[in-house]
């Protein structure tokens, strides 16, 4: 019972309130904005939402933030870094209530292009069906497919030109002239080559993943040291295991490079492929409601895009930091 | 440790008139080894010395297939050595570890090319711990010293049970006393799996620590000018007389040839 009472005064000492003033910021700052969003009555001008989703939304975080901390209460390592990140939380809730007092409260700003967090937040609750289930898998399907076989033949055409040199002598004139292209400025010939318009977005994603990875895995390819294949060659390895197995590891860090740009290039193109031809998507779902004026369902779209993307490339790094666990001094993200 | 046949192991390397002529970017060629002869018996350890550009890297890289002799053959128990083998292990100055594989998927390397590692899995354990490192398994190579790098490449190498093991200067990049503990580990090796070996160094004293024979090598062109046999018994003292003696006997060989207008050397 003892044992119980001190262990939890023990996590009660790790409770944001419980810290010394300025480990706690973030819970203040949260305090501060719901205090201004209840005192201050709305102006006019926005339009009034179902919900006081805004209010959800503050309550919500207030939770997490009180609770979030107990979490890592036993591992000083992450509360430290929880209590390191206050500030810059504190900071993020400061501005967002500071846009929800000029643009709701005070009118400063257009409200036809500056939305209340509130508005926004109603799209992102109310059209989430629509957003999430419909718009978002439909981007997520073109990027998958054009991601991966993208990088698929990045990686055959990368390791051929590494490896072989009537491939390099044939291939690489051609990755210099059409690589270095926008696969943005391919759209007028795409439009018309392809038989539908999201076949063609996804060779786009494809080409512009594509590049960037063949570049990379041949130039990683070709700088491994030789001596590495000559001792895999004394330790019984023929042709095709040290293409496997010593020269596409060595060349690991660099076809990573070359993954990452193709990511964020392929990011770009489709969102341009659905802005322009593909009638779908996130891309297409912002610049649709940009032309009827909706700009809260724009920055609801654009929030998605945002926080998928950050998802994608986390995962992305993920996977680089198990796969290239044995490098020295890495990137992180 | 694994040697069945023992004494049978080590293979015979006979070098027959074997010259190297490489290009030189300006056009002309350059004789980096004219008409080298040399027998190296089972079991035996040959060191080759002499100073740059003498052709003893040209001679390990002949024997080992990474390069083809101008003119000469070279055979290994008979058979004629064409391009790199497993039955003919080397050893760098730099380890080569992979660096994206542990030191036990690094030892296991020869094993898994070879496609025999299923069957001879227990050996991965059985040579790291031979060399010393039993308990680095799971470390990547860039968390280990030069010393232990270096006895996780010599693992990797003898894992295959090769006939003959080539050293390329294996230990030239180590500090004095790791040297010496690996000059030891090297003759515990040979004698645990009667190999033969061949080594190079431009170290007068380890080749007549570790080597049955010295090759001694001169350069433009690089030939051998002289074989000498090390007549002590192992273990051997470093600083014996008789050491001492074939010691400024070797450097003499060498000093004459390249320097003939300078007075010989003496200790």
């Amino acid at each position: 019972m003892a044992k119980l009472l001190a262990s939890t005064l023990k996590r009660l000492g790790d409770w944001p309130p419980f810290w010394p003033l300025g480990q706690n910021l973030a819970v203040l700052a949260i305090l501060l904005t719901l205090a201004l969003e209840k005192a201050l009555p709305s102006s006019g001008l926005q339009p009034p939402v179902e919900r006081p989703y805004f209010q959800y939304f503050l309550f919500l975080s207030l939770g997490v933030f009180l609770l979030w901390p107990l979490t890592g209460a036993r591992s000083p390592e992450k509360k430290s870094k929880f209590r390191a990140k206050d500030k810059f939380y504190a900071m993020a809730f400061l501005l967002l209530g500071s846009l929800n007092v000029v643009a709701g409260k005070m009118d400063l700003l257009p409200a036809i292009f500056f939305p209340t967090p509130d508005r926004i937040l109603a799209v992102l609750v109310e059209d989430f069906n629509y957003l999430i289930l419909v718009c978002l898998y439909s981007s997520a399907k073109l990027l998958v497919t054009g991601f991966f076989s993208g990088a698929l033949a990045g990686l055959i055409t990368g390791v051929a030109i590494g490896f072989s040199k009537p491939a390099a002598y044939w291939l690489n004139p051609l990755i210099k002239i059409l690589g270095p292209i926008p696969p943005t400025a391919w759209i007028p010939i795409v439009l018309v080559a392809f038989p539908t318009t999201w076949a063609g977005a996804a060779f786009l994603i494809a080409l512009s993943v594509w590049f960037p990875t063949s570049v990379m895995t041949s130039s990683g390819i070709l700088n491994v040291q030789n001596a590495y294949f000559e001792v895999s060659s004394a330790l019984g390895a023929k042709k095709v295991y040290q293409i496997f197995l010593v020269g596409i590891p060595a060349a690991m860090p660099l076809i990573f490079t070359g993954l990452f740009s193709g990511a964020c290039a392929s990011f770009l193109t489709l969102m341009t492929a659905e802005m322009v031809g593909v009638k779908n998507g996130l891309g297409w779902y912002i610049n649709w409601q940009r032309e009827m004026l909706s700009y809260a369902n724009v920055y609801a779209g654009l929030i998605v895009i945002a926080i998928s993307f950050y998802s994608l490339i986390t995962l992305f790094f993920l996977v680089r930091d198990r796969l290239l666990v044995w490098q020295k001094g890495m990137i992180k993200w | 440790m694994v040697s069945p046949s023992g004494e049978g192991r080590g293979g015979v390397i006979a070098i027959n008139e074997v010259s190297k002529i490489f290009p030189h970017p300006d056009g002309t060629e350059v004789l980096a080894l004219a008409k080298a002869d040399l027998t190296v018996e089972a079991g035996e350890f040959v060191s080759l010395i002499g100073p740059s550009g003498c052709g003893k890297s040209t001679l390990l890289r002949l024997i080992a297939g990474l390069e083809t002799p101008s003119s000469g053959t070279l055979t290994l128990d008979g058979r004629i050595i064409n391009g790199p083998d497993a039955e003919r292990g080397l050893v760098f100055q730099n380890p080569y570890l992979f660096p994206w594989l542990n030191v036990f998927n690094n030892v296991a390397f020869g094993l898994k090319a070879r496609r025999v590692y299923k069957q001879q899995k227990h050996l991965v354990s059985q040579y790291l711990d031979l060399v010393g490192l039993g308990k680095f398994g799971r470390v990547y190579p860039h968390h280990l010293s030069g010393g232990m790098a270096q006895r996780a490449s010599l693992a990797r190498a003898i894992i295959n049970q090769p006939r003959v093991l080539l050293l390329d200067e294996p230990l030239g990049a180590l500090d004095a006393f790791t040297r010496m503990s690996m000059q030891d580990e090297i003759l515990r090796v040979r004698a645990e799996e009667m190999i033969t070996m061949v080594m190079v160094t431009h170290d007068v004293d380890e080749a007549i620590y570790l080597s049955d024979r010295v090759v001694v090598m001169t350069p433009s062109p690089g030939q051998v000018e002289t074989i000498i046999t090390v007549p002590f018994a192992r273990p051997r003292a470093r600083n014996t007389p008789d050491f001492l003696n074939l010691r400024s006997q070797i450097l003499e060989i060498l000093n004459f040839a390249g320097h003939l207008e300078e007075p010989a050397y003496q200790i």
